[in-house]
């Protein structure tokens, strides 16, 4: 070993490869140009090909989300408005009469009776003015009771505004879904962030040798646990416990507070092993620095170490983040199905996953309104991880602390 | 008076001292609990799993089986054609006709004509079931529900885990419902998602390792496979859906292979559910076999190199066998990862309820974790008992893959 260190020239292998010009075979002497390789030349493009295949994964998400969130945005939904005809109608009858329930109609926009798209004029109480077969659609006959349904264009003000999510009826706020998406993650950070550093600096800072062994494994057996298993341990345990210890008319059966806690069990160990290798990074000297001037363990580990490896630390938390974020089957078993709008963590609400996972669950038509919505939802999602992922590298570079 | 300042201020310190050590100490306990809780909810998870797959159960049978017995003779011990007869006075005409349809009746065995008597007669129900907890400790409340609720029910100490479960096909009845098509459906998805990413993967890998410049493409290609990684798995399901099921599904299908019929298949199969996976873990595979062909010392290339090799046979004959060990090891916690994957499976296969097990690729599909969700969403709470026992079978699964790869590693990690 040491004969051959003290003889080995060290280069990087591409500039080795580079420089080589020997050839297989004995070479006529005059001719010591480079033979062309076709196998050689065939070989390294397939495996640039395979390389390069994750660029058309990457292509093929972005192009596949954004097309079909574009098919959401740009469809138009009817909604119905309870308001029905007052009598029946014949194809060219302009001015009709409608009842009195239901929401109150707005000139100027485009109605449906049946398959009859109409677009009103004006309005004179419970008399309406229309234009009739507009949009290339037919008039038609129409019997008395049938309900006019308004044209509902979902637009991107709407979308982050909106407090109500049922693509189907014409409304499109996304707000229900990301809130309970926030709240779910932000208990699993608020769960594992503690958890996961005290793990951490235990394992890294006092631990001894034979500790970390044993409990290490044990931690990443955590991190292997299939997620559908934690969403049935989160229903058949997390939810009963909490029911039992804050009352069952305060927690729900479905409820954001179980799913967050079991989330954040499920990150838990990502967080730990992600800390502690930051932690590990930090260079010995540096320990042996504060306890020369009289630090305490503790004093040391985290005035000194932890803001040492402060870029690795604020990495493994974000990273964390993404990960809770796009968690699915726990929200999906144990968060409930249906969109609500709440802040309260005890109550059920859907997050983003889970919708996705509910609408898709059932036998989904392409082309559908409930179709193309999962691509918006799905987008929004997609950008929010990607941010956070971005976010986290740059903290890594631009706070990296660099050892020699 | 520095001496008595000094004497002061050493006062001060030495209380100080305590004061800073009783911190310590204090918080030492904190993170010694805080480690101790993820032991201990390890712990806890597989203990309700365990506690819902064991336990009493009250089982109702809609017939007595008495009342069929024969002359006093029990039904066990009936000769084949008695029990015939009991079966077709028992079920309805169109149901012994499709027994008759699925294998003719004169060719099935006694044992086999009691097991339809006991499944579609007798009809054994559990109306209620307890955890393993709720069995042990409350056990004489459990007797006095029994008798005051369902006096003709009989109480039976069930363990949901047995060798029929892992047995038997998927039924609505949660007591004869097992996973032997979820068992089919996910290994036939993990290899096809073997056969696609393991190579793919790897090949990319050695690109980046061994070949790659440091040019601006390929400094995209590093980073974005980093992103990847991180893309949360559901939006895999949602490109699978998009692409192998809807944009490629007349090949998905196998209508193009003439493997399916036109009129009634979509994409929603094995081949989809595969590739998707394979999608989802390629990013993995690629920077776990980066890892592994790094760890190969530069003097193997470069003796390799200087004999004459080329930079192919360098990597197929040097570099590939010395890291092969590392390549697999992180393939399969790459290959564990897919095989506990729901969501993406989700949302692509429309969770069709599948009794028959899978014939090839272009089979529609049920997978383990899938099942379990299925089972796990149901209001029932028998069904909860089946999903626990299917996870049993999962971790099972899980823990015999990740002991290969540690074994693998432990066998193989000579150092270089």
């Amino acid at each position: 070993m040491s004969i051959r260190l003290s003889i080995r020239h060290i280069e990087p292998p591409n500039k080795v490869m580079k420089e080589q010009r020997i050839e297989r075979g004995t070479p006529s002497v005059g001719d010591l140009r480079k033979r062309p390789r076709p196998r050689e030349a065939a070989i390294q493009s397939f495996l640039f090909l395979c390389g390069f295949l994750s660029i058309f994964i990457t292509f093929g998400i972005i192009y596949e989300l954004g097309k079909e969130s574009l098919l959401f945005f740009g469809q138009t939904q009817w909604s119905s408005t309870n308001k029905p005809l007052a009598a029946a109608i014949s194809a060219d009858q302009t001015v009709i009469e409608v009842g009195t329930q239901g929401t109150p109609l707005q000139e100027g926009t485009l109605y449906r009776i049946e398959e009859e798209i109409v677009f009103l004029e004006s309005t004179d109480g419970e008399m309406i003015t229309v234009q009739r077969g507009v949009e290339g659609s037919q008039a038609a006959l129409h019997s008395e009771g049938l309900t006019l349904q308004a044209a509902l264009q979902p637009d991107l003000v709407e979308f982050f505004t909106g407090t109500e999510w049922a693509p189907h009826n014409g409304k499109f706020g996304i707000l229900p879904l990301l809130t309970a998406t926030l709240i779910v993650s932000g208990i699993a950070i608020v769960v594992a962030v503690p958890l996961g550093m005290a793990t951490a600096v235990y394992l890294s800072e006092y631990a001894t040798q034979r500790a970390r062994n044993t409990l290490k494994p044990i931690l990443e057996i955590l991190a292997g646990v299939p997620t559908v298993v934690y969403g049935f341990f989160a229903l058949t345990f997390m939810t009963p416990l909490l029911r039992s210890i804050l009352g069952a008319e305060v927690v729900g059966i479905y409820n954001m507070a179980s799913a967050g806690i079991v989330i954040g069990i499920l990150i838990l160990p990502f967080v730990s092993t992600v800390s502690e290798d930051a932690l590990n990074a930090v260079p010995r000297s540096l320990r042996e620095a504060a306890y020369g001037l009289g630090a305490t363990r503790l004093e040391t580990a985290v005035r000194v170490i932890v803001p040492a490896a402060f870029s690795g630390i604020a990495a493994a938390i974000i990273l964390a983040a993404s990960r809770a974020i796009g968690e699915t089957m726990i929200v999906a078993i144990a968060s409930g199905a249906g969109p609500n709008f709440t802040f309260n963590p005890f109550e059920a609400a859907e997050t983003m996953t889970g919708h996705i996972v509910r609408i898709s669950g059932g036998d989904l038509s392409f082309n559908s309104v409930d179709y193309n919505s999962i691509f918006a939802v799905g987008l929004m999602l997609f950008i929010m991880t990607l941010v956070l992922n971005i976010f986290s590298q740059r903290i890594v570079r631009r706070f990296r602390e660099i050892y020699e | 008076m520095t001496v008595q300042r000094r004497r002061r201020d050493f006062v001060e310190n030495e209380q100080q001292l305590a004061g800073r050590h009783t911190r310590g100490r204090i918080w030492l306990s904190i993170f010694q609990i805080s480690t101790l809780i993820g032991v201990i909810i390890l712990m806890v998870l597989l203990l309700t799993i365990i506690n819902n797959s064991i336990g009493y159960s009250a089982v109702q049978d809609e017939v007595d089986p008495e009342s069929l017995a024969v002359g006093g003779v029990p039904l066990e011990e009936l000769p084949k054609e008695t029990l015939v007869q009991i079966l077709r006075e028992n079920v309805s005409a169109g149901l012994f006709a499709r027994f008759e349809h699925d294998q003719p009746v004169a060719e099935r065995s006694a044992a086999e004509i009691y097991d339809l008597i006991q499944e579609y007669v007798i009809s054994p129900e559990v109306i209620e079931s307890w955890s393993l907890f709720d069995s042990l400790i409350r056990r004489d409340e459990i007797l006095a529900i029994m008798q005051s609720q369902y006096p003709q029910a009989e109480l039976q100490f069930i363990s949901w885990l047995n060798w029929d479960f892992v047995r038997s096909q998927q039924s609505s009845h949660p007591e004869i419902a097992g996973v032997r098509t979820a068992i089919f459906g996910s290994l036939w998805t993990i290899s096809i998602t073997i056969l696609f990413a393991l190579p793919v993967g790897v090949a990319a890998a050695v690109y980046l390792q061994e070949y790659a410049q440091d040019t601006f493409i390929n400094r995209i290609i590093q980073t974005n496979i980093n992103n990847l990684a991180g893309v949360p798995s559901i939006i895999y399901g949602i490109l699978g859906l998009a692409i192998f099921v809807r944009a490629f599904g007349y090949f998905t299908s196998g209508i193009y292979f003439g493997a399916a019929d036109p009129s009634t298949a979509n994409g929603r199969t094995i081949l989809s559910a595969g590739l998707t996976l394979g999608v989802l873990v390629l990013p993995l595979i690629i920077i776990n076999a980066q890892e592994a062909i790094k760890a190969v010392p530069n003097s193997l290339r470069e003796a390799s190199l200087a004999l004459g090799g080329t930079r192919w046979e360098t990597v197929w004959n040097h570099v590939l066998p010395n890291s092969l060990p590392g390549i697999l090891t992180g393939s399969i916690l790459a290959v564990s990862r897919a095989l506990g994957e729901t969501a993406p499976l989700v949302v692509i296969g429309a969770s069709t309820f599948i009794q028959v097990d899978p014939q090839g690729p272009f089979s529609k599909f049920t997978t383990l974790p899938s099942q379990i969700y299925q089972w796990t969403v149901r209001p029932q709470g028998v069904f909860h008992n089946v999903a626990a026992a299917a996870s049993l079978v999962l971790l099972v699964l899980l823990l015999a893959l990740n002991a290969s790869a540690i074994l693998l590693r432990n066998r193989y990690s000579r150092r270089l």
